[in-house]
């Protein structure tokens, strides 16, 4: 087999690993999108679940995957702004940059499992929170953190040195600098870091199961006082999200129609986390075409 | 005097509490929390997880190599056991399994990606790639169950839930990552290697083989060890396929369990401060330790990139 051969092969056998991928992947959009859209009308959008009878919807659990993200994402990004910021405009060369970017690390690389256990052991226990939304948008602060500090980092750097130095030449002081000039150039990309940290902060089950609950009290949306009890808006209530509700239905296995509600949750949650992609990718031209004026 | 004392109060702008240093110290403030958080992260579940030995007085020598985990036993006939080898085996095995499968895919793609089709390779599939990193976790572990659990049933035998339908599940969900950290590799491999070996008459295989893998292997495998890292730790999708089972599985076909999916079926199950609960953190607290042991590795493994 002289060498031409072989290069044929090899040419064909990684074409058939691209191949296999992307069948891989249309099987899977596919499958769900077939069998999940059947399922998706206004009812199921917006009844509350059954625990055990067929005909159940996912209303509340919709709401509150948003709900948490909403929270998730009011603390995530002014913490992972004000890092981005130090880590690139204040941060020396030194030991306590290199333990931040370790811990930026560490905490990226953990299971989110593990966070959520961390949850569970300190915003759910220790507190004496319970199972509520606060502490599950707390965990998922940790776990979006890296993320974002990652984001505004490498956004803030790439201001174009001229700006800053600019800024800095007509008198103003480095915070007013930061403030008035490297953040709103910044913005852009740290918008569209934050919308596709919303869709991986959307899919996340694991970190949610023992800090958000499995449960989620009856609703009553009409009442929005974030005080009371059978709020939507109170953030001291148990709240299962879509994600952890795949999960419970397929587990508990108590409803007869589980794999209907799962299959219908699941092209929700795959949807949702591809218009926010999609959404992050336009906005993110829209900006750029709108700030550097090209066609 | 006096209008020269009023033009100066109109003119300049009382500072009311240094900006500069209220700015910088909220910036601190923020980073220093990320490290809070790591710490409190690893003491809390350090000190959580040490509770099982310390205060109820297993054996860890035991736990750590024990298969027989029977927590619920009655003391008529023997007593609780715990004994997690049943589940290390079945991450390490899962892990290592989805690993074989994936890096030969997740690298051959990006070999495509960059060799073979640079021109339109990356613009189709790094967009695929990450759709594939979109979906979530739980949708990966549904489509297992109900397409991947039953297909397995019916051809290969046995329940279907087990290792190899957690080996499949995993490798497609690691995939993405060990694709796109071996593209970064892969192109950011000097173009002069490429150009040298075509010069001495090499076809692109030869230097692909001879060349680009040996110069990129560094970077490879950190992305290979990172896919393994992430398969180390997932959870939800993993539980829903493997048959969580409570022995070490004699074959690929027989339902197991690893570490992540045995705290997630009985965290709520026990009640917090229990026996049956504090050894679940123990458990944590060996995923805790292996993820270090991952970060280690693949910082060793970045270190020793020349490229």
């Amino acid at each position: 087999m002289n060498s031409r051969i072989a290069d044929r092969i090899a040419t064909g056998v990684f074409s058939a690993f691209a191949a296999i991928i992307t069948l891989v992947l249309a099987g899977l959009l596919g499958y769900i999108l077939f069998h999940g859209l059947a399922q998706i009308n206004l009812d199921f959008l917006t009844s509350p679940s059954s625990s055990y009878k067929a005909g159940g919807g996912i209303g509340p659990q919709l709401f509150n995957s948003f709900y948490i993200l909403l929270i998730t994402m009011i603390f995530t990004v002014p913490l992972g702004l004000g890092g981005g910021i130090y880590m690139a405009e204040y941060a020396k060369p030194g030991k306590i940059t290199n333990i931040i970017r370790t811990s930026i690390e560490v905490l990226a690389s953990l299971p989110s499992i593990v966070l959520g256990l961390f949850g569970l052991l300190v915003f759910v226990n220790l507190t004496g929170w319970g199972y509520s939304i606060l502490s599950g948008a707390l965990t998922l602060t940790i776990f979006n953190l890296p993320v974002m500090v990652r984001v505004c980092e490498d956004a803030i750097r790439s201001v174009p040195r001229e700006q800053k130095e600019a800024g800095l030449a007509l008198g103003l002081t480095h915070w007013h600098t930061i403030k008035t000039i490297l953040v709103p150039s910044a913005f852009p990309t740290i918008l569209t870091g934050a919308i596709l940290a919303s869709g991986r902060v959307f899919g996340e089950a694991a970190a949610l199961l023992f800090t958000a609950g499995l449960t989620t009290p009856r609703l009553d949306f009409a009442n929005w006082n974030p005080f009371s009890p059978d709020s939507p808006l109170n953030i001291f209530r148990p709240a299962e999200t879509l994600a952890v509700h795949i999960w419970a239905v397929n587990s508990e296995g108590l409803i007869p129609d589980a794999r209907e509600v799962a299959d219908g949750a699941s092209a929700v949650l795959i949807i949702s986390v591809l218009l926010f992609n999609l959404f992050a990718r336009w906005l993110g031209g829209v900006i750029h075409k709108r700030l550097t004026a090209t066609k | 005097m006096n209008s020269q004392q009023s033009v100066r109060d109109r003119l300049i702008k009382k500072q009311k509490f240094n900006p500069e240093l209220k700015g910088k110290g909220l910036v601190i403030l923020s980073a220093l929390l990320i490290i809070i958080a790591t710490g409190a992260i690893t003491i809390f579940l350090g000190q959580k997880g040490l509770q099982s030995f310390f205060i109820n007085g297993l054996n860890p020598i035991e736990f750590l190599t024990s298969s027989d985990w029977h927590p619920l036993r009655a003391e008529a006939k023997g007593g609780p056991s715990y004994g997690a080898l049943a589940f290390i085996f079945g991450s390490f095995a899962v892990t290592l399994l989805s690993a074989l499968i994936a890096a030969p895919l997740g690298i051959g793609a990006a070999i495509f990606m960059t060799e073979i089709a640079p021109s339109w390779g990356k613009k189709v599939f790094l967009p695929i790639i990450e759709l594939l990193v979109g979906i979530p976790s739980v949708v990966y572990g549904f489509i297992g169950l109900s397409v991947l659990v039953p297909f397995l049933r019916d051809t290969v035998g046995g329940l279907g839930f087990g290792l190899l339908a957690g080996m499949i599940v995993l490798s497609i969900m690691i995939l993405p990552t060990v694709a796109s950290i071996a593209t970064d590799t892969l192109q950011s491999l000097p173009q002069s290697l490429r150009d040298a070996s075509s010069a001495i008459g090499a076809t692109r295989w030869q230097t692909i083989s001879r060349v680009l893998i040996p110069a990129a292997l560094p970077g490879l495998l950190t992305a290979v060890v990172l896919g393994m890292a992430r398969a180390f730790g997932e959870a939800l999708a993993v539980q829903m396929v493997i048959g969580n089972a409570r022995s070490i599985p004699t074959s690929l076909t027989e339902p197991a369990a690893t570490l992540t999916t045995i705290i997630t079926l009985n965290m709520g199950h026990t009640t917090f401060g229990s026996i049956e609960n504090n050894v679940l953190w123990s458990l944590a607290l060996i995923l805790l330790i292996m993820s270090f042991i991952f970060i280690v590795i693949i910082r060793y493994l970045s270190a020793r990139r020349k490229y």
